[in-house]
């Protein structure tokens, strides 16, 4: 299989049906993308497939061909994605950090998509990312404070 | 805090050394009490190399090693802040590694190496002070000898060694160090010349936490690792009947199909292929006759207990007599689901076994019984077995198991392959896998006198004891009581201010594994004895703030945080309309917490739209990592009051993942306003402390918003 991982071509020998989660992290060997409940509940496996977050633990590899994969290893590069990953230090969010790969996916998907969310934006786009070190009110104000940042 | 530290030849293991091109401080301190039995096999080993609590390298680097395990709770950047301080170091040059398992870095209280009871902190305390000031004397001395001037005209600053105009970064004084003698005595800094205790610090896991390059157990790779999941019984405590591989043998990426004392392990190229492996298993497990655990008959079963009496936990006065001078007598039964710990990261661990021993990669709280478990399978002595700790995915009791659960079993599985493995869970192995908090029942019954005083206080536990089976059973079980199950009662103010009191235990058998769950038994009694108190100030027709005061008038720490939450939250003051307020206050860990919630109730659904916490943690080393601990247990705290609960019908546990063992989203997060209380009182930890008066002050709440009196958790649907 050909996959575009961070803008680079890869061609990783896997089955069709084998969720992109698993591609990245177990054969390509890139492992900031995080396993957290292998059905799409808690987040922690966020990427990007052409700009648009996805859960990577249940999309398939065949759902990428031809597209684009954006992982958090690439979020340095990005606009958005910088000022996510400032906002995260200055404000502290991290603790365990295990499902901060995925939040930092869901938010600068969320701020490309909408650059000024509100409160309920923000409840909206990132419920379906769980953190157990409970770090919410800390990602909601770093959210706030990246927008604030790129506009 | 400022005390001279002298340190005996004998009591002060002295190896300075040039290791790898560092300086290597090690010492041991001896252990003020043991009281986990465990202690003495890790004793016995020899110190490992390196060993030590701080290496600075030729390239000015400070290398600080984490005697605890860095689970999101902050040690991380706490533990350098104590020997930054005292070392006058370069905080910019500041790593952190986590140590190897070695006596060295033995729990300076507990006598394991281990993470847990909210300890961190006040146990290094002294430790790392003096790992910092020890440090700190010897290159004082090197810059003496380079200079060839008295000690006493130099001072340090930012890593360096100062003379006048001169200066010598600790870097450049490694190698002179390395050849002198320890120092046996220092003087600790006095608070007022801290530059890093007591303020606000960035933690220094941020960095590769949010470019995903921080290593968890889950991201160990190397090229001869491969991946296994194991297939266990869906009843615990039954066996493996028979096994039918054929077909998984030939999924495509499995190796090989092994069976280990805990079921049938599918090694494979990667997660995706054992798992596909795994689910073409043909299994039979020996169900027949087996007890089959179901949540509606240990209802049953507690509530029959409840009723007995039990084993004494307290006994104070004659409840009988002070009974029959009682105004009014308050009953109520409060039940607690077990549940799990569900940390982020799914269980996993590495393990290569070799000629010369054994590596373990893994994110542990208990490396001391980890590795002995880890000797005793592969017939090794402790100290062949190397425990790799890595940054874990959440730990809140589940990675410090006295059994060794997950680790036993990716030996077994490694040493079954002859193979090196990690064995990964997965999020349903994690849910339905076991060791929960314990489910529990406590049945009170408090006699009141004619201005609302308890007159007489008797209360029935019913749950499954953590400690009864394990290593620590000797230690700390006495007299037939796990003093786990009766923390927060046992010991709580309300029951020893009464005269006339008696706390009895049930410790239910069951093949239901259970384990510590942040707070451990205080996540069930801090949310009994805070919503009876409750009632009892509703019994009596008085305000619960008032109520409490009176209770704890002469318990001046639950005060503090009691008035300091009520004052922030402005008790009394008018609310939003339909926005009401439930307060508690709770002593846990050393640390007196309250907190006021603010709920409103619509349509059987709750909204919890603010938490104001109070906590006198004593000295708070990092106020904000105490603010983050506090935040992180509410919303902890506030997920399991809500909606979280393991049930079994069958015998098999109902809930499989985060659809239906639910936890906290983003969008019930409270806005959580934290305060500290100044505090010069004894250090009590913050990890596990802010759990027990959530599910009070919430329960409180929705009393004041509904009349409905909450006396069994989850919240759930009870007001739909």
């Amino acid at each position: 299989m050909k996959l575009t991982i961070n803008g680079k071509e890869t061609e990783l020998n896997v089955s069709e049906d084998m969720p992109i989660l698993w591609a990245i992290r177990d054969v390509a060997g890139m492992t900031g993308t995080k396993f957290g409940c292998g059905m799409a509940q808690c987040g922690a496996c966020t990427v990007h497939l052409d700009g648009q977050a996805i859960r990577s633990c249940v999309t398939p590899v065949s759902a990428a061909v031809g597209k684009k994969i954006t992982t958090i290893e690439a979020m340095q590069e990005d606009k958005v994605g910088q000022a996510v990953q400032a906002a995260w230090q200055q404000i502290d969010v991290v603790q365990c950090g295990y499902c901060q790969s995925g939040q930092i996916m869901s938010a600068t998907s969320l701020l490309k998509q909408n650059p000024t969310p509100s409160d309920a934006d923000i409840d909206a786009a990132m419920s379906g990312n769980i953190c157990r070190c409970g770090t919410y009110q800390r990602i909601r104000t770093a959210i706030h404070e990246a927008a604030a940042k790129l506009a | 805090m400022n005390d001279m530290i002298n340190l005996s030849r004998r009591s002060f293991i002295k190896s300075t050394a040039l290791v790898a091109g560092g300086l290597v401080v090690a010492f041991s301190i001896p252990q003020a009490k043991r009281f986990m039995g465990v202690a003495n096999a890790a004793e016995a080993m020899p110190l490992p190399a390196p060993n030590a609590f701080l290496r600075i390298g030729a390239d000015d680097s400070i290398t600080v090693m984490l005697a605890h395990s860095e689970m999101g709770q902050g040690v991380w950047t706490t533990l350098p802040m104590l020997i930054a301080d005292e070392l006058d170091a370069d905080w910019s040059k500041v790593k952190v590694e986590h140590a190897p398992a070695a006596p060295a870095y033995i729990h300076t209280a507990y006598g394991i190496q281990i993470t847990g009871g909210s300890s961190t902190t006040w146990s290094e305390f002294d430790r790392y002070r003096q790992a910092g000031a020890l440090t700190r004397a010897l290159l004082l001395q090197a810059a003496a000898k380079q200079w060839n001037v008295p000690v006493a005209g130099l001072r340090t600053e930012n890593g360096a060694v100062i003379n006048g105009k001169k200066k010598l970064t600790y870097g450049q004084l490694v190698e002179t160090a390395s050849q002198l003698e320890t120092p046996t005595s220092v003087t600790l800094k006095k608070p007022e010349q801290w530059k890093f205790i007591g303020k606000a610090t960035k933690r220094l896991d941020s960095a590769e936490k949010i470019n995903g390059t921080a290593k968890f157990g889950q991201d160990v790779q190397f090229d001869s690792l491969k991946v296994a999941m194991v297939a266990r019984s869906p009843v615990f405590g039954t066996k493996l009947k028979s096994v039918d591989d054929s077909a998984a043998r030939q999924v495509p990426g499995v190796i090989k199909v092994v069976k280990v004392p805990t079921g049938v392990a599918v090694i494979a190229e990667h997660y995706w292929a054992a798992k596909q492996g795994r689910e073409a298993l043909k299994l039979a497990w020996d169900l027949d006759g087996h007890d089959k655990p179901d949540s509606a008959a240990l209802l049953k079963q507690y509530q029959a207990l409840a009723q007995q009496p039990g084993v004494q936990a307290a006994k104070a006065g004659d409840i009988a007599s002070a009974s029959k001078q009682a105004k009014q007598t308050i009953s109520a039964e409060y039940v607690l689901p077990y549940l799990s710990h569900a940390p982020m990261e799914p269980l996993n661990c590495a393990v290569k076994i070799s000629d010369q021993g054994c590596d373990i990669w893994t994110g542990t709280q208990m490396q001391t019984t980890d590795q002995a478990a880890a000797a005793k399978i592969l017939g090794l002595k402790p100290d062949q077995v190397k425990i790799h700790t890595q940054f874990l995915g959440g730990g809140f009791g589940r990675r410090a198991n006295p059994r060794a659960d997950f680790v036993s079993e990716a030996v077994e599985v490694a040493k079954a392959a002859g193979l090196p493995v990690k064995t990964v869970w997965s999020r349903e192995d994690d849910v339905k896998g076991g060791f929960y908090r314990p489910m529990f029942m406590h049945r009170a019954t408090v006699a009141l006198d004619q201005q609302g005083k308890p007159l007489a206080w008797q209360q029935t536990l019913v749950g499954q004891s953590i400690i009864k089976g394990t290593p620590f059973e000797g230690v700390m079980i006495k007299d037939g009581i796990d003093a786990t199950s009766v923390e927060g009662v046992a010991d709580s103010p309300y029951v020893k201010g009464t005269a006339n009191h008696q706390v009895h235990l049930h410790s239910v058998q069951s093949d239901v594994p259970v384990l510590w769950w942040r707070s451990v038994g205080h996540s069930h009694s801090g949310f009994v004895m805070e919503s009876l108190i409750d009632e009892l100030a509703h019994a009596s027709k008085q305000d619960p703030l008032t109520y409490r005061r009176q209770l704890l008038k002469d318990h001046p720490r639950h005060l503090a945080a009691l008035n300091l939450a009520a004052d922030k939250a402005g008790w009394g003051k008018p609310l939003p309309s339909g926005v009401f307020r439930g307060i508690a206050v709770h002593e846990s860990f050393g640390s007196y917490v309250a907190q006021v919630a603010e709920v409103s109730v619509k349509e059987g659904e709750v909204k919890v739209h603010r938490v104001v916490v109070a906590i006198d943690c004593g000295l708070a080393v990092n106020p904000d990592g105490v603010k983050a601990q506090m935040e992180s247990s509410v919303a902890y705290a506030l997920g399991a009051a809500l909606s979280s609960e393991i049930s079994f019908k069958d015998g098999q546990v109902v809930q499989s993942n985060f659809h239906d063992y639910q936890v906290l989203r983003m969008k019930d997060m409270p806005k959580v306003d934290v305060h500290i209380v100044a505090s010069k009182e004894k250090m009590g930890g913050v990890g596990e402390p802010g759990v027990p008066p959530l599910a009070p002050a919430v329960a409180n709440a929705v009393f004041a918003a509904t009349g409905k009196r909450i006396r069994r958790l989850p919240i759930g649907d009870q007001l739909a």
